[in-house]
Parts: structure tokens; sequence; C-alpha cells
């Protein structure tokens, strides 16, 4: 790995790279490269970057949503203080958050990873398991939420019932982000799988092949040879695990609105603004707060993947 | 068996699903809702030939609920040859948008609930002054005063209503020999008799985070009064205060004697233990019976007994659901009138004959004939109740009772013991929302 690092290095040390000739486009091209900029930014900026600052305005201000936004009141950093000081379900909201990042790296992306390496190797019934471990991914998180409930359930939930147990799975704050997580993660196994599946399909043969006419174990071609190639994969997977845990919000607001242990940023930003709750204002501190967090996230991936465009 | 408009409450309250799905709709389908309502329908007053629009809170085919109110459209068409345009939109969607609805283009009259969500619409000017159609015959006065803004104004027109109250099994209670109590001596007994035999006093379930806002808004009422109790929801008392610090102990000298870890139960679950009989008692709204249909036939129920004799029990939780007249409607007169005349006991049959399942009518003079046993009841109590309150997610900011106050309780449930700490946090947050 060094040595080729240096290598490059060293290439690149030597001077620039050659330049391309640069062409003249034609009127028309440029009439259509204009027009396939134009459009996709004035949506983004419409879309996104309108909305996003709209947030960050609005988080300075006290506003229930009745009358124009003349009757927006502003308060400044009042929302964020209250936030921080007397708004109880914050801090365990980010904690949550946190917890609920690093217990789906550790183990459903693991573990789908390992799904997908033993299903690549074209045993018998593979693909029976492979429906059966994607199902759960096909349905929607709401229909997940209940179908936990029905094991879940302090009084008629089947775990109770079968161990003779009183554990109340979902109520109480010590035990329920834990059976969350473990309902969350009955589908995020399945959706890495997937991906990590199709990854490896792409692998290109030759190289098992090399590493087995080297000598190399199962395991340590995998590690050594088959994980290294699959860089972009793995990115994707990287990727999709933070964004999961970031914006996890729906199973956790269809067993109890994100209350009592199941505090998480997005639900919190929900209880404020969705419903009957109108706190515009302080819901969109809370979301501002969010997109703060997420773009440490999208920033040390984007330079990541600049560096490797760069390099490449 | 009580399927009435209570069935949509309970509904409405339960379908997180729904409202999940819609919860993504909420903020754009304003425009979707205030779009229903089609072109102006032509001007005039009231009287024949004029149109109204009329927005209603239940989706065409949604049950009973939808069925009478179409009925009292049809109605009021037939006696005032009144065009009467309906827009029926689904109930939690019609909550959601409420807001950019009634600042958009409204329906003239549109269903709605008594109480601080009738008023925080009043003092915004988005609901017209309806104080000229008062008083209207057989409402009472409790009735009118869930109809009135801070300002002394009538904003509203009650249609329906239901009681919470604290439900039992009568085979149960008769086969025990058990009364319902009338005092704090008579509960503690009866609470002490029933644990002796094994049986739960009190289901309790707050996974949802509103049911346990029953419990408190009944002990307030009955340690520190209606009034204070009223004016505590306004934002006009703190919270911090011994009224409400008295409240959560007595709750903590109760709680022993609730069904244990309720943050992980819903109501329907809770509503499950009391009628297979685990449980005594269920102080909840009379939607209870749809949890437990089965027995439905077995229930009956009895006002919260009194805690202190000064104070007395004559108040109680009884959610009204009626009509306002939309400012921003296109035919005020024509709403006004129609208004007035959905109040009347003529709208209250016209709606109970026009359905299978009767709702249990604001105004004295209508029929009672098809209700059912609880139903009767429920308006003997309530018509006796010398005060009505609308529960606490009605009468306070909402903000206020969804992101403060069910965190809180839930805490406190979990925690009796920090009652200080819980307090000063809801009054540190109240003054923060109240201003």
């Amino acid at each position: 790995m060094t040595t080729t690092e240096e290598v490059r290095r060293a290439a690149q040390d030597v001077g620039p790279p050659p330049q391309r000739r640069e062409k003249k486009l034609s009127p028309r091209d440029r009439l259509v490269v204009a027009g396939m900029l134009l459009v996709p930014i004035v949506l983004v900026v419409w879309l996104v970057w309108l909305p996003a600052l709209g947030s960050v305005v609005l988080s300075f201000g006290k506003w229930n949503g009745f009358g124009d936004l003349d009757t927006i009141e502003w308060v400044g950093t009042q929302n964020y203080e209250d936030i921080a000081t007397i708004y109880p379900p914050f801090w365990p909201a980010i904690q949550h958050n946190l917890i609920w990042l690093a217990f789906l790296f550790m183990f459903p992306t693991v573990l789908g990873m390992l799904l997908a390496v033993v299903l690549d190797r074209e045993m018998r019934g593979s693909r029976f398991y492979q429906t059966a471990f994607y199902m759960p991914v096909v349905l929607s998180v709401a229909l997940i939420g209940f179908i936990w409930q029905l094991f879940y359930s302090r009084d008629q939930g089947l775990i109770n019932q079968v161990f003779n147990t009183q554990v109340d799975w979902y109520g109480d704050p010590d035990v329920n982000l834990w059976a969350v997580l473990v309902a969350t993660a009955w589908r995020h196994t399945g959706y890495i799988m997937l991906i990590y599946l199709a990854g490896l399909k792409g692998v290109d043969a030759s190289l098992r092949e090399a590493a087995a006419v080297d000598g190399a174990s199962e395991v340590r071609t995998f590690f050594h040879v088959i994980f290294p190639v699959m860089r972009p994969i793995n990115m994707v997977v990287v990727v999709i695990v933070v964004i999961e845990s970031l914006r996890a919000f729906d199973i956790v607001w269809v067993i109890n609105k994100g209350r009592n242990g199941l505090e998480l940023i997005g639900a919190l930003v929900g209880q404020n603004v969705i419903g009957e709750a109108t706190r515009y204002g302080f819901g969109s501190a809370l979301a501002v707060i969010m997109m703060l967090i997420s773009s440490v996230f999208i920033t040390i991936y984007l330079r990541n993947v600049f560096r490797e465009e760069r390099q490449g | 068996m009580p399927r009435s408009a209570l069935v949509t409450m309970a509904a409405s309250r339960r379908s997180v699903l729904r409202g999940m799905a819609l919860g993504g709709l909420a903020l754009g389908s304003g425009g979707l809702l205030a779009a229903c309502g089609g072109d102006d329908g032509g001007g005039g007053s009231s009287g024949s030939g004029t149109t109204v629009k009329f927005g209603i809170n239940e989706a065409k085919g949604s049950g009973p609920a939808y069925d009478r109110l179409a009925a009292m459209a049809a109605a009021y068409t037939k006696e005032t040859d009144t065009k009467v345009d309906l827009n029926a939109v689904d109930h939690n969607t019609f909550q959601e948008s409420v807001n950019t609805y009634l600042q958009g283009t409204p329906d003239d009259v549109f269903t709605w609930f008594a109480g601080f969500r009738m008023a925080q619409f009043a003092e915004a000017g988005l609901i017209t002054d309806l104080s000229d159609v008062w008083p209207i015959d057989g409402m009472n006065d409790s009735f009118k005063e869930a109809s009135t803004a801070p300002d002394g104004k009538q904003y509203f027109v009650p249609k329906d209503y239901y009681p919470w109250a604290v439900f039992y099994r009568k085979s149960i209670f008769e086969k025990n020999g058990w009364t319902a109590p009338e005092t704090k001596d008579d509960l503690m007994s009866l609470m002490d008799d029933m644990q002796g035999k094994g049986i739960t006093p009190f289901a309790f379930g707050d996974k949802q985070g509103w049911p346990a806002m029953g419990t408190f808004d009944i002990l307030n009422m009955r340690l520190n009064g209606f009034d204070f109790h009223m004016s505590l929801m306004a934002g006009d008392e703190q919270w911090d205060g011994d009224e409400v610090k008295l409240v959560f102990e007595t709750w903590k000298t109760l709680l022993p004697y609730h069904q244990e870890d309720p943050l992980g139960r819903n109501w329907e679950e809770a509503a499950t233990s009391m009628g297979n009989g685990e449980c005594g008692m269920y102080l909840l709204g009379t939607f209870v019976a749809d949890a437990v249909a089965d027995v439905a036939d077995d229930l009956d129920f009895f006002t919260f007994p009194e805690l202190d004799s000064s104070i007395g029990a004559d108040a109680l939780d009884a959610p009204i659901d009626g009509f306002c007249v939309a400012a921003g409607g296109q035919n005020q007169e024509a709403g006004k009138a129609m208004a007035k005349w959905l109040g009347s006991a003529a709208a209250a049959d016209a709606a109970n004959s026009g359905a299978d399942v009767p709702f249990i009518a604001a105004n004295s003079g209508a029929s009672t004939s098809s209700y059912s046993a609880l139903q009767k009841k429920s308006a003997e109590v309530v018509g006796a109740a010398a005060n009505i309150a609308q529960f606490m997610d009605r009468d306070t900011n909402a903000d206020f009772a969804n992101t403060v106050m069910v965190p809180s309780i839930q805490d406190f449930l979990k925690n009796p013991d920090d009652i200080d700490g819980i307090t000063s946090s809801i009054q540190e947050q109240a003054a923060s929302i109240f201003g």
C-alpha cells in the first residue's frame, strides 16, 4: 500500500498532468449546456437551499403559523438557548442518535455484509434466503413498528408470554431504545445485505482465481483482495448508515411519537411542527441543529470523495 | 353501544399510522383542503336559493360520523332550501392543516372543537363572532360558557360531546358488593378492597401520551377547583406552585393503585385489562367501550369522587365538538344562519336518525330514544355538571400540551419522587411558550 502511494505522489510531483486542449463549443451546444445547468440549479436552489435557509431564518423567531409573516416575533437565539437549557428531551435525543449510529455500524451493517458474503457463495436455496432477509426492507416502517409491537407488548406480547416475563419493552426508558434498535436492525440488515451482494457480484472473478492460485485462504482473500476492491460500495454503505441513523424518525414516531426514552432529533422536530403543535421557530431551531450535525458527516464524505477523484 | 362521535375521536388519536402518512403532507395540504371548496357558491345572504359551503372533518364513507354530518346538511337543505356544498376531509388531515385552511379560502361553516382550540382562532380573527346566534334553545349555560372566547363573545355552536369518567363492569361490582364511591374515603376503601382480592384498582396506560392528561385534569379540578384549572390551562398560574404540586403529590399516593408500567401500554390494552377483570376501574372517555366491545353492555361509570369537600365533584372533562363560521368565508350571513340551525334539536335529530350510531347531542331538546344506556347516563351526568372542561390538550395551548405536558407527565410516571424537578421544568417551559 505505502509503496503505491509513494509512487503516485512522486508522479504528481514531477509535474501536472498534461492539460486537455480546450475545445470551443458551438453556440447551440453552449445553449444546451446552459439549459442543462440552469434547470437543476433552479430546482436545487428552490427546493433545497431556500427551504433550508428559510428554516435557519425561522429558527430565530417565534411563530404559531397564524397571520402573515410579519407576525413572527423575532427572539434572537432564545430558541437555541431554550433547547440547550430548559428543553429536557434535547440532550437525550442527541445521545440516542449517536447510539443509533454506533449500533447500526456495529451490528446490522456487519451482519448484513456477512450474510452477503455467505449468500454470494451460491449455496443451495440462496435465493430463498436472499428474499427472506430482504423482506423486511420492503415493509413500511410503520408496519415494522406494528409487527414488533406484537412481540414487545407488555401484557399481550409474544416475548413476555413465551418467557413468562414482565419486561415493559416499549415503555421502560432503559430498555426501549434497544428494543427499537433490534427492530430497526431487522430491517437494516437486509438492506445492507442487498447492496453488498450487488457489489460482490460485480467483483471480477479473476481476482478470486488469482488469490486462490496464490494459495490465499477464503478469509484472507476477502480481507485483502475483495474488501479493498469494494471500496466504492463500502463508501456507499457508510453513507447509507450515517444517513439512516441521523434521519431515524419513523419507527419511534409510530411507537410513541419519540418520547419516553425514544427521543431522536428528527422526532423532536416532528413533535414541534407536525400536527397540532405549531412551534415553528422552535422546531426550525431543532431542524437547524440536525442540519449542522448532518453537514459534518456530509463534509467528511465529500472531502473523501473529492480526494479520491483527484487521486484517481 | 356508544359508537358515536366518540369512535371518531378515539380513532383520530389512535390512528398513528394514518397520522404518520399524513404528517408529511401536513404542511402542503392546506392548499389542497382549500381547493376542495371549489368556486364561490353565489352571493346573497340566507334563505332560499343560496349556497353555503360546509367543511367537515370526516371523509366520505368514514362511518357514522360522516353519515351524521351529511344527514345534517341534507336536512338543512330540505328545511330552508339552502344548497349545502359539502367539503368532506379526512379527520387528521383537517386538523393538521386547519391553520392554512382558515387563512386561505375556507368554507363558510366548518366543524371544530370548543375550548382553547376555538379561542385561539377567535383571537387570531379567523372565526366569526356568533354572539348574535346565542342563546340557542336547548343549550344550557355550561355549553354557552364552553363556546365563549376570553373576550366574552361566543364563537362556537356545540354539536355533541362525550364525558370522561371512571368506567367499571357492573357484574364485577355486583359480585363483590362494591358501589360507586362518592368521597375520598369511599374510594380508598374500595381500592384497598380490590387489592385485597387481587384486582388492580385502576387500569392505566399512557403510551400515547395523552390519556394520563385526563387523570391530571380530574385531580386538579377536584383538588384546586374548576376556576384554578382553567386559569392554569390558560397560562395564568404557576406550574411550580403549591396547587400543582398538590396534584402530583396526590397522584403519587394513588399510583400504587394503578397498573404498573403505564408508559408501555396504550389505552386499548389498558381497557382490555379492565374488560377482562384484571383491573377494577378505568378513568377514560366513553370511547373506552370501543376497545371492549364484547362486554360493552356490562359497562357502567361514575364521575370521579370528590377529594376535597369544599370543592365537591361537579366539574368534569367532556370534550365538545361543534361548528364555527370562518371569518374568511364568502357568505357570512348564510354561515351564521346555518350554524344556528346546526345547534338546534332538529339538527341533532336529523343527524342521529341518519346514521347507525347516534352521538350525544349537546342540545337538551334532542330526542334520546336512539341512545344506548351509557349515552343516556352520559347525558344525565353532563347535564348535571356545573362546569365542563374540554380536556387538557383542548383547553391549553396545543404547543404546550404536546411538547411540554406529555413528556412531563411521562417523566412524573417514571419518577414520581421528583415532583419539584418536574414542576419547575414545566414552569420554565411554560414561561417560554406563553411568553
